[in-house]
Parts: C-alpha cells; structure tokens; sequence
C-alpha cells in the first residue's frame, strides 16, 4: 500500500469514528462558544476596541477549545489496545499521525466556519485591511495548533494526569505561533499594519514543525 | 564527586572574585547608566550560559536518543547530562530576567516590557519549566525519551530568540556585540566582561558535573533495586 493510502485509510477511519459520535466537535463547538461570550462578559466589546482585541480572543478560544479536543484524540486509540495493534502494524508510524493531524484540522477548521460568523456579529467586525487574506491566516494557524497538539497529546498519552500535562507542554512552544496568528489576524482586521511578514512566519513554524513531528512521531509511539 | 568539589569550587570561585573585582572596581563608569550599567557584567554573561546550556541539553538528548538501542549505558548517561544541563539552563535564564528586571527599572522606567527578546527569553524559561514538569509526571523507561523529544523541540526555539532581535521591532538595547559598526564596548571594560563570562561558565559546568553525579548515582539504585527484585521474584518462582 501506498504512503497516501495508509494516510487515507487512517483518515478515513477517524472521520467514521467522529461522524458516529460527534464527541470532539460537539465539546469545542460549545467550548469555543462559551470563550468568546466568557470574553465579551471580561472586555466591553465596542466597537472601537473589539477590533484590537478580536483576534487574540479568537485564537485564545481556538487554542483552549482544541486541547479538549486533542486530549480525546490519542485516548480513543487505547480502548482495547488499538495503539499497540497500531504500533505492530508495518505501515509507518508517520502516517498515523499525519492523518490524525489532517482529522484534528478538519474538525478544528468546521468549528471556525461556525465561530467565524458568530464572532462577526458578537464583535460587530468589518476587516478594515484585505479580509481574503483570512482564508489563508485561518489554516496556517489551525495547522500550527493542530500539528504541536496532535503530537504533545500522543507525547503526553502514557503518562500522569495527561489531560493537566497538555496544556503545560503545548501552550510554551506554541507561543511564538499564537503571537503571529494574532498579530497576522489584527493586521487584517485594523488595516493598519501589513500581516505579510507574520504570515510568513506561520507558514515557516508550520513547516519546521510538521517535518519535526512527522520525523520524531515513531520515536514517542515507541517509547517505554 | 567530591573531586569536582575539591578542584571546581575553589577555580569557579577564583574566577567570580576576579570578575567581581574588575566589574565593580576597574571598568569604567558607563556614560549616561552609571553604576546601574555594571548589571551587564552580570545580566549578559548569564544570559549566554542561559543560551550556551539548551545546546548541552540538546546534543545529550540526541546522543541519547540515538544510543537508546545500541549503548543503553552510554544512553543513561547522556539521559544525566540532559537532565542536569536542563536544570541549570533554567538557573540562569531565571538570573538573566531577575538581572534584567533590576536593570530596566531604573534605565527604562519599567520592570518589564513585552518586546521580542524578552519575551523570547521567557519563552525559553517556560518551555525548560514544561520540560522538567514533563520529567516529572512520566514514569518509568518512558521518561527519557519523551524528555529527548521535547528537548529538540525546545532546542528550535534557542535561534528564535538570537534572530529575534532582529526580525522584530524591539526595545532591547541594539545588538552590543557584531551588531555592525558603532556597536561593542568600552576596551577597559572587556575584562571585567571576559572574566565574569569564564566565572559563570566554570560555575555552570560545576553544577552540571555535581548534579550528573547525583543523577547517575540515581540510576544506579534505580538499577539495582529493579534488579533485587527481579532476582527476588526468581526466588519466589523457583
């Protein structure tokens, strides 16, 4: 079998999974929700001031929504001991991750078209500077969350309280991803500076980041 | 380990009077800082330790990961390094933003500014606070490795923190060293900078050794209590 199609039959498998039990998207939908309205309760959103801070809320709610949803992502894989028939099957390891990267990104990406109108009407916006350029900021930050995360929840599956260790791990080295989401996405929304050069750096993160996972991802689904 | 004592203490110590003396004493006052600026002798050499150790950290974490299978005695003690160069690379960046803190209050009027370097710097120190925490909460064999992966991760972020000066806008002094002409200091006070840089390194390395010893000798009881009872439970099998 091809590379492409043990990603595909991974994939194809965790879509099933999901679209029987809508576990993952039904928790963040509403998580994600409860963030942004928690937000504008904590920050008056007028309108002159929504516009500066839609885009950190947005991510921020992003971020805290995903990791509820990446911390099921790897335990639905130990009930019945899926992830050791797993890690015995010849297929490469990597390809299991990158499909459950590809899953994660496509649920996270359905959460952001709900959310997306949502935080719209809620923040009243109008993207001042070229709003196209959001198709492209939205999946290289879902990816940038989604790749880490993907990871650190399969790095952080055997251990002590894993859903606490998550967060811990994920949020440092996220951080300069999450600053270049917000920054790129407030650069759209003000107008006043341009995001290119962020967007830049979200694209560059992504790469180094999905070829380091892809290439350490055997070594964690081996360690004992 | 009482060698390191015996021969590192008194150098390291050696060396951090003579860098005290030379900062304090000998260099010149800083035009517009004054005394305040003598915080560099200690802010920077810091700083470097704080950006040297991740490397340490890094290169024992790949030798362990590739001699996990082949050299499993060689693996532990790369495992030891790693550990203790991780903990002492968190002592010092703590040092390096404490010793920031002091100096920015005065000459900028803030505690603390979100700018690039900064902000890089305390990157750094969450990621090794994430990195020991992740020590702590696994168990078993498993420990190391993850803690190895983890390191490489931490590892990309060390030339964030060096390019980001650049890249970014930032209220950081300007590169003082190879940031171009105009830049560098004062001749007279190079040494009082060299020696606290040779103090701080000694002092580094003598953590490092001491707390490899500990570590080591961890492992070894760890080892040899696992190996009890494996022996006990063939006893009790036979």
């Amino acid at each position: 079998m091809s590379y492409a199609r043990i990603v595909w039959a991974h994939l194809q498998k965790d879509l099933r999974l999901e679209w029987r039990s809508k576990d993952a998207i039904n928790g963040m939908l509403f998580f994600s929700l409860l963030v942004v309205v928690l937000f504008s309760f904590a920050f008056d959103p007028t309108m002159a001031v929504s516009r500066q801070i839609a885009g950190g809320i947005l991510w921020v709610a992003l971020l805290f929504a995903s990791t509820t949803a990446l911390n099921q992502t790897w335990t639905r894989e130990l009930r019945h001991q899926v992830l050791d028939a797993q890690r015995m099957a010849p297929s490469p390891a990597s390809a299991l991750f990158l499909a459950k990267v590809l899953a994660n990104f496509l649920f996270v990406t359905m959460i952001q078209v709900v959310l997306g109108p949502l935080f719209i009407i809620f923040y009243n916006l109008h993207a001042l500077g070229q709003g196209w350029l959001m198709a492209l900021v939205l999946p290289l930050g879902t990816l940038a969350l989604v790749v880490n995360g993907t990871f650190f929840a399969a790095l952080s599956l055997r251990t002590r309280n894993r859903e606490m260790l998550l967060p811990l791990i994920l949020f440092p080295v996220s951080i300069p991803a999450l600053l270049a989401m917000v920054q790129s996405t407030t650069g759209i929304l003000t107008g006043e500076f341009d995001p290119g050069l962020w967007m830049r750096m979200l694209a560059g993160y992504d790469i180094i980041f999905l070829t380091l996972c892809l290439l350490l991802f055997e070594t964690i689904l081996n360690a004992e | 380990m009482r060698r390191v004592l015996q021969f590192g203490l008194p150098v390291a110590l050696a060396i951090l009077a003579v860098g005290f003396y030379q900062a304090t004493y000998v260099a010149p006052t800083e035009a517009t800082m004054g005394n305040i600026q003598r915080i560099f002798y200690y802010h920077v050499p810091s700083n470097i330790m704080g950006l040297l150790f991740p490397y340490v950290n890094l290169v024992a974490s790949i030798v362990f990961l590739a001699t996990r299978r082949s050299n499993p005695m060689r693996a532990q003690a790369a495992d030891a390094v790693a550990l203790a160069s991780a903990e002492v690379t968190l002592v010092f960046v703590s040092i390096g933003l404490v010793t920031g803190m002091l100096w920015a209050k005065p000459v900028w009027g803030i505690w603390w500014t979100w700018d690039a370097r900064l902000t890089s710097v305390l990157v750094l120190w969450l990621i090794y606070v994430s990195y020991l925490l992740l020590r702590r909460f696994t168990a078993g064999g498993q420990t190391q490795t993850l803690a190895a992966v983890l390191s490489i991760f931490a590892a990309v972020d060390v030339p964030i923190v060096y390019m980001s000066i650049r890249w970014w806008r930032t209220q950081h002094p300007a590169p003082v060293f190879f940031g171009g002409p105009g830049t560098g200091i004062d001749p007279h006070m190079m040494p009082a900078f060299l020696w606290n840089i040779a103090g701080w390194l000694a002092w580094g390395l003598m953590l490092v050794m001491l707390r490899y010893n500990l570590e080591r000798k961890r492992q070894q009881v760890e080892q040899e209590s696992a190996l009890r009872s494996l022996e006990a439970g063939q006893e009790v099998a036979r």
